[in-house]
């Protein structure tokens, strides 16, 4: 009877006291240990990469980067005031590199007058830059001289 | 006889009761007609419409001059109304025709709006570039830019019109010349529409 209630008092001791133990252990969320009811950090601001000589390019078909600050241009139905700029007529007078001739074609390969609407909007292809660690490790290395290379040997 | 005020006496009466008239409208219709100009000179006024509270409002709050880094922003009439009284004035009688196309219903549905915008975005573009850009000089001066804090591209462009307020000169660009639709959406068309207006080059 004695060894009994021993037996029982240890028990419910470890069952109770277990869960105690632990909730007392500090649980670290992805949200970092940042208590809930207190004002989120402030973000780190990245500043956008600026030149006056353009970004170079990784590989040789990537779409040039944007060197300048675009949050006053708008793209939409009506207008689009990359072209204030960037438009072949204006390029040469505002010393911009003007649209290039891939994009006044279809994907039918019709060559058209305008600018063909699959390459109106710029910013799906051509962004801004940050100074920024990637978020995800990656071992990119252009081969562009690679097949420089390879191709010079071939026509030799 | 006693009792009846002699004529001289009446006579000074009534110059008195004139003056003391005169004054009291005086003030009273000059008050109210500054009152009245002040009164629709704010933004509130403006948006009391809702031809510009749901068209170009709306653009506005999406720009730099409603929202930016130091705080400061321009409300409709900082750059649609004159400062000065004489040319405040002349763009106040204009803009009774506004009130005309509000009773005709012109402009009362943003379908209308858009039909219309770039005849609308090609006068005020007329008005300003006539004025020297008056309204956007009241804030922005090419003395007062400092071209080292712009990025290269907007110094490059500044340059020989800071240089030529420098020597004395008139500039031979007006801010409208080139910064279109800084504030509002532009027109579709608007570049050949303005160049063809001489509005652009």
């Amino acid at each position: 009877m004695k060894k009994a209630l021993l037996v029982t008092i240890v028990g419910a001791f470890i069952l109770f006291q277990a869960p105690l133990a632990s909730s007392e252990e500090k649980v670290s969320s992805l949200r970092g240990d940042h208590e809930l009811d207190k004002p989120a950090k402030p973000i780190k601001r990245k500043k956008q990469k600026k030149s006056g000589d353009g970004i170079e390019r990784n590989w040789k078909l990537q779409p040039p980067s944007i060197p300048h600050s675009v949050e006053k241009d708008r793209v939409n139905l009506k207008y689009n005031t990359c072209l204030k700029c960037h438009a072949k007529a204006n390029a040469e007078k505002e010393k911009a590199p003007a649209v290039s001739d891939s994009h006044f074609v279809t994907r039918d390969m019709k060559v058209l007058e305008k600018l063909s609407p699959r390459r109106y909007f710029c910013r799906q292809c051509h962004t801004p830059q940050a100074d920024v660690k990637p978020l995800v490790k990656n071992t990119f290395k252009s081969n562009d001289i690679e097949l420089n290379n390879l191709l010079i040997e071939k026509t030799k | 006889m006693s009792q009846m005020k002699s004529p001289k006496r009446m006579a000074g009466f009534f110059i008195k009761g004139t003056l003391l008239t005169g004054i009291i409208l005086g003030i009273l219709f000059w008050g109210g007609f500054n009152w009245t100009l002040a009164m629709t000179n704010t933004e509130q006024f403006c948006i009391s419409c809702h031809e510009m509270e749901e068209n170009v409002y709306q653009e506005l709050q999406e720009t730099v001059h409603w929202s930016n880094r130091t705080g400061v922003r321009a409300t409709c009439p900082d750059c649609h109304v004159p400062k000065d009284w004489t040319h405040k004035i002349i763009r106040k009688i204009q803009a009774s025709n506004e009130i005309y196309h509000k009773l005709l219903g012109t402009i009362d549905t943003p379908e209308k709006f858009e039909s219309k915008r770039l005849e609308l975005a090609l006068h005020e573009w007329k008005r300003m570039k006539d004025s020297d850009s008056r309204e956007c000089r009241n804030c922005h001066n090419f003395g007062s830019m400092d071209l080292e804090k712009q990025e290269e591209r907007s110094a490059e462009r500044h340059d020989p019109h800071v240089w030529e307020v420098q020597d004395g000169k008139e500039p031979t660009k007006t801010c409208i010349d080139c910064h279109k639709g800084i504030a509002h959406n532009l027109p579709e068309g608007w570049e050949e529409a303005a160049k063809k207006a001489g509005l652009q080059d």
